[in-house]
């Protein structure tokens, strides 16, 4: 059982030393000529306004408390999926029911306006 | 045979295995980026690269020498240890997921039976999923890290639509679970040889949801606006240059690849194709067929990019939101009362 595990270990080890070793030739080889201008922030050619670390719409945090719901949900229907042809039409019921409250939610939120990009 | 010997021999035969797998993932996505260059090249009435080797053949590795020679540059105000860590992060995690991949049945090698595969996981669909969706941290990451305003914005739209997308592409799967009850990959291939026909048959609506969102999750057109050069730039790499560029790039390319491999094991039935010849044959035919099966759907991608014209954001999120979730949820309760139905 562990030992299935064993060669994932393998693989990451070996990942990560090919990409650590790239990266750090890249960076061994590559000539450095830095300079004041070729340092800052591209914006386009013009000397840049302020700093990046500005406020930036809610929605993409809406949008990451969406997700995290429904990928809760899909996660609850992995392994019912994998034992489903066991629980039969009793297996159906449970999880229609809870399919349909958080489709209840699901519809509140579009009517509320949590979907709509541009609102 | 001593257990310890046979560890060592596992051992051994995993590290030879790990070691080609990743020699032959890295070279097919230098030349998946050829190939990319060369179909839209003649999708558009041009000759795509010509010049290094015969048909520009040789043009991935002189890329790749360009990469390694250029200029590292850091700007002034990025989060150096984030900034150096998101185009790692991104790599390591796209050649992970092929360690679960199987692409063939088995070989005997000296009286051992030897998997084409890695790992056969339990739960190998899950790691794949897992894996692949931490993929997201990279490039939020690198957006934050750069601190410019391109790339924060890229970065920002890009993990909103993975995130998105994502959902439905995890939907759209339990389908196939439900028919074939069980996570093992090699196991759902299994499945289709035993029924003699592929899921695809079983799960059009799952297949067409799972690769629209895998689409979008590879950030490819018609879904590439982390990439919309007309608004953002470069997106998340804006600021990025040198191999830390390239990562980026390698590792979209073999996201693409694992994305077709599960396309292919879930739904085109993996390996199986017509066995015919010699014992060899027999063995080495079903390599050929599942990497002929992920072939086809690389073009495909190609093909797409060749031929769509880009989404508006807002589109985008409302296509995800609106359309392929609930079509991914109405899946699940058709197929749960035609197996309940009929079992």
């Amino acid at each position: 059982m562990l030992r299935d595990y064993l060669p994932i270990l393998v693989q990451l080890i070996a990942v990560s030393t090919v990409g650590a070793a790239i990266l750090a030739v890249s960076a061994w080889v590559g000539k450095r000529r830095p300079s004041r201008e070729k340092l800052s922030p591209y914006e386009c050619g013009s000397v840049p306004v302020g700093n990046a670390r500005e406020r930036f719409s809610i929605s993409f945090y809406l949008v990451g408390m969406l997700f995290i719901l429904f990928d809760v949900e899909a996660v609850f229907l992995y392994p019912w999926a994998v034992v489903y042809k066991s629980l039969k039409w009793f297996g159906f019921l449970e999880m229609f029911l809870y399919i349909l409250v958080l489709l209840a939610g699901y519809l509140y939120i579009w009517k509320k306006g949590a979907l709509d990009w541009t609102r | 045979m001593d257990t310890s010997s046979d560890t060592a021999f596992f051992l051994g035969v995993t590290v030879v295995k790990v070691v080609v797998i990743l020699w032959v993932l890295l070279t097919a996505t230098a030349y998946l980026t050829w190939l990319e260059r060369k179909v839209v090249a003649h999708i558009q009435s041009r000759w795509g690269p010509y010049r290094v080797g015969p048909h520009g053949l040789l043009q991935p590795l002189a890329d790749g020498l360009k990469f390694l020679f250029k200029e590292d540059i850091v700007p002034a105000d990025a989060d150096r240890v984030i900034y150096w860590l998101a185009p790692f992060i991104a790599f390591t995690l796209a050649f992970l997921a092929i360690a679960v991949i199987p692409f063939g049945g088995s070989f005997s090698f000296h009286g051992h039976v030897i998997p084409f595969q890695i790992t056969d996981l339990d739960v190998g669909l899950l790691f794949v999923l897992a894996v692949t969706s931490l993929g997201v941290y990279s490039i939020a990451l690198a957006g934050w890290s750069s601190n410019s305003k391109y790339p924060l914005f890229g970065g920002l739209r890009s993990s909103a639509q993975m995130i998105s997308y994502e959902l439905s592409l995890g939907l759209a799967l339990i389908g196939v679970l439900m028919i074939t009850g069980t996570l093992s990959l090699r196991g759902i291939v299994e499945y289709q040889q035993q029924h003699g026909m592929w899921n695809i048959f079983k799960q059009p609506v799952g297949f067409l949801v799972y690769f629209t969102a895998a689409i979008a999750e590879t950030n490819r057109v018609p879904f590439d606006l982390p990439e919309g050069e007309t608004e953002l730039v470069g997106g998340y790499h804006t600021e990025y240059s040198s191999f830390k560029f390239a990562m980026f790039f390698i590792a979209e390319y073999a996201n693409m690849v694992t994305v077709s491999c599960v396309a292919t094991l879930l739904f085109f039935g993996g390996w199986l194709g017509p066995l015919f010849g010699p014992p060899w044959l027999r063995t080495w035919l079903p390599v050929f067929w599942f990497c002929f099966k992920v072939f086809c759907f690389l073009f495909f991608y190609i093909w797409l990019r060749g031929t769509l014209p880009r989404f508006r954001y807002d589109q985008l999120m409302a296509f995800g939101w609106k359309v392929l979730l609930p079509v991914a949820l109405l899946n699940i309760l058709v197929t749960g009362a035609v197996v309940a139905a009929s079992s």
